[in-house]
C-alpha cells in the first residue's frame, strides 16, 4: 500500500487533506484493514465543533466498534452521505470516495502535528 | 515484537502468516481472525466449506478402570449413555453450579475418554479434574499431542472424503472414528461450532501443516477457503452455541444458559449437582435469551439491557448476522422477562436502541445431515 502524499496522517490512522481552509478527513487503508468488514459509520452532524485528537465519531465493523479521532479542530461543513447507505465503501476506497467529513479548520497550524505519508508508512510498517 | 513473542502459537502459525491472515491475540494465542474477510469466510462456510485451525483448543485424556466414573463425576451430561465412538457436549462445574468450562466428551473405549476443552481454560480444567480424581483413573494433559482442524460447511464431507478411506457418511452427528486422513492417524469427529455439517479432526501437530494444505487443495474444486476466528464467532452466534467467557462463566449455571439439556440431574452425584437441584427447586432468577436489533446499532458483549427504562440485564454476545441480514445477540434477563416477543432496549454507547427478544437458534441449516 502506498499512502498518498497530498495529506497528513494521525497515529490513530485518520488522514486529512487540506485545500484552502477546508480539511477532508478519512480513515486510512491500514485502519479499514484492521477493522475488517465495516457495517456502520457514525459521523457528527454539519455544524458540529470538533477538536484535534478528540472523538469525531465511530466506525463499527462486524467484529467491533472503533472511535475515530479528529485530525484537526474546526467545524464540520459536510458529511459524506454515501457511508450511511454503503458503509462497505470504507473498506473499498478509504482514501478516495469514502472520506468521512469536511472540516473548516480553526487552527490550520495544527497540521504540523501530523505525520507525512512517508512517516505514516514507516509507522504502520513498524506496527504490523 | 516482545509482546507478540509471548503469545502461544499453533503448529499452523507459519501457514497462517504465509496466507496473509490477520492475526490477533486470542486468549494468549496468536490466532488468525480472518484471511479473505470475515463476511466472505462466513458465507463460504454456509454455502461451501471453510477450514479452521482450532489447534489452540485443549485436549485432556482420562484413562483407567474407573475412567467413566471420574468423567461422570466431574461433568453434567450422562457419560453412561455414551457408546464407544460417540461424543457429547457437557459442562464442567464448580460446586456452586457455575461453569469451569464447556467441553466435548468423546468415549474412545470403556476405559478411555477424550475431552476437547477451551484453549484458555485447559490448565484450569486439568487441575479441576485431577483434584476430583478419587478413582482408579489417570488424567493426562494431552494438548501438546494434538492439532485440531475443523472443516465445516455443506461440502465438508465431499472434500474430506477425498483424503480418507473412512466412510464419512457413516459417521453420524456427534459420533467419531479413529482412522487416517492423508495417511496420517486422525480422530475424525462429526462435530463443529458453526451450525453447518462438518468434521473436527485431531492429528499429531507435526502433520497439521501438511494436512491443512492437502485439505485446501482437495477442497479447491468445491470453493473451500481458510477461515478465521472472526467468522467462527458469527457462525456460532447465528447457530446459538455458547462461548465461554460470554454466555457462560463461573457465575452462570447451565440452567440459566439454556443448557439444561446437558444436565442429567438424575444420573447420580456430580460436582455442582446440589447447587443445580437447589436452583431448580427455588426457580431461576435469570435466563439467556436471543434478541434482534430493531433500531440502528449492534448490541455488543457487556452492553446494558433495559426494559421500560429500567436496567435489567446485559448482552453476552452481539454481532451482525451475515446469513440473516440483521443484527442479533444474546442477553441475560430476569426470568419473568425472559420470553420471546418482549421489547427491550440495548444501551449502545449510552443511547437506548430498540430490540426484540426472539426464538433461538437464530439460524438452522436447511440440509441437516
Amino acid at each position: 500500500m502506498t499512502y498518498p502524499d497530498d495529506r497528513r496522517y494521525t497515529k490513530e490512522h485518520e488522514w486529512v487533506r487540506v485545500e484552502g481552509d477546508i480539511g477532508t478527513v478519512g480513515i486510512t487503508d491500514h485502519a479499514q484493514h484492521e477493522l475488517g468488514d465495516i457495517v456502520y459509520v457514525d459521523t457528527p452532524k454539519i455544524g458540529a465543533r470538533v477538536d484535534q485528537g478528540k472523538s469525531l465519531g465511530s466506525v463499527e465493523s462486524v467484529k467491533a466498534v472503533s472511535e475515530i479521532y479528529s485530525p484537526v479542530s474546526g467545524e464540520v461543513t459536510e458529511v459524506n452521505g454515501i457511508l450511511a447507505q454503503s458503509p462497505e465503501k470504507l473498506n473499498q476506497d478509504p482514501h478516495g470516495a469514502a472520506w468521512l467529513v469536511k472540516i473548516r479548520l480553526s487552527a490550520a497550524a495544527e497540521i504540523t502535528n501530523l505525520m507525512s505519508a512517508a512517516d505514516y508508512q514507516s509507522y504502520v510498517g513498524a506496527e504490523s | 515484537m516482545a509482546e507478540a513473542a509471548a503469545l502461544k502459537r499453533t503448529p499452523l502459525h507459519a501457514v497462517h502468516r504465509s496466507l496473509g491472515a490477520k492475526m490477533v491475540d486470542f486468549g494468549g494465542w496468536d490466532m488468525p481472525v480472518q484471511y479473505s474477510g470475515l463476511l466472505d469466510e462466513h458465507h463460504v462456510v454456509r454455502r461451501a466449506a471453510g477450514l479452521f485451525d482450532v489447534s489452540h483448543m485443549g485436549e485432556i485424556e482420562i484413562r483407567g478402570r474407573e475412567a467413566a466414573r471420574l468423567t461422570d463425576a466431574v461433568t453434567t451430561n450422562a457419560v453412561a449413555k455414551l457408546k464407544i465412538g460417540q461424543a457429547h457436549y457437557s459442562g464442567l462445574l464448580y460446586e456452586h453450579g457455575g461453569f469451569v468450562d464447556d467441553i466435548l466428551v468423546h468415549k474412545v473405549a470403556d476405559d478411555h475418554f477424550f475431552l476437547c476443552v477451551n484453549a484458555s481454560n485447559q490448565e484450569k480444567d486439568f487441575e479441576h479434574i485431577r483434584a476430583a480424581n478419587h478413582y482408579d483413573a489417570q488424567v493426562e494433559f494431552a494438548s501438546d499431542r494434538y492439532a485440531q482442524l475443523a472443516i465445516q460447511g455443506p461440502k465438508a464431507l465431499a472434500i474430506l472424503q477425498k483424503l480418507t478411506p473412512v466412510d464419512l457418511g457413516a459417521i453420524r452427528y456427534y459420533w467419531f472414528t479413529d482412522g487416517t486422513v492423508s495417511g496420517t492417524p486422525a480422530r475424525i469427529a462429526r462435530t463443529g461450532y458453526t451450525g453447518e455439517d462438518g468434521f473436527e479432526i485431531y492429528v499429531a501437530p507435526a502433520e497439521a501443516a501438511r494436512l491443512w494444505n492437502e485439505i485446501l487443495e482437495a477442497g479447491r474444486e468445491f470453493g473451500i477457503k481458510p477461515c478465521g476466528l472472526g467468522a467462527r464467532n458469527t457462525l456460532r452466534l447465528e447457530a446459538t452455541m455458547a462461548l465461554y467467557g460470554h454466555e457462560i462463566h463461573a457465575s452462570i449455571s447451565p440452567l440459566e444458559a439454556n443448557l439444561g439439556w446437558i444436565v442429567k440431574i438424575d444420573k447420580g452425584e456430580f460436582t455442582g449437582r446440589a447447587a443445580l437441584q437447589k436452583q431448580k427447586a427455588s426457580g431461576l432468577r435469570r435466563k439467556l435469551v436471543g434478541f434482534e436489533m430493531r433500531g440502528r446499532g449492534i448490541g455488543r458483549d457487556g452492553y446494558e439491557v433495559r426494559i421500560d427504562g429500567v436496567p435489567s440485564g446485559w448482552v453476552t454476545s452481539g454481532s451482525p448476522a451475515p446469513s440473516l441480514n440483521k443484527n442479533i445477540g444474546l442477553c441475560y434477563l430476569p426470568i419473568e422477562q425472559a420470553h420471546t416477543g418482549r421489547a427491550i432496549e440495548v444501551m449502545v454507547r449510552n443511547q437506548p436502541v430498540e430490540a426484540l427478544t426472539v426464538e433461538t437458534p437464530f439460524y438452522k441449516r436447511v440440509n441437516p445431515s
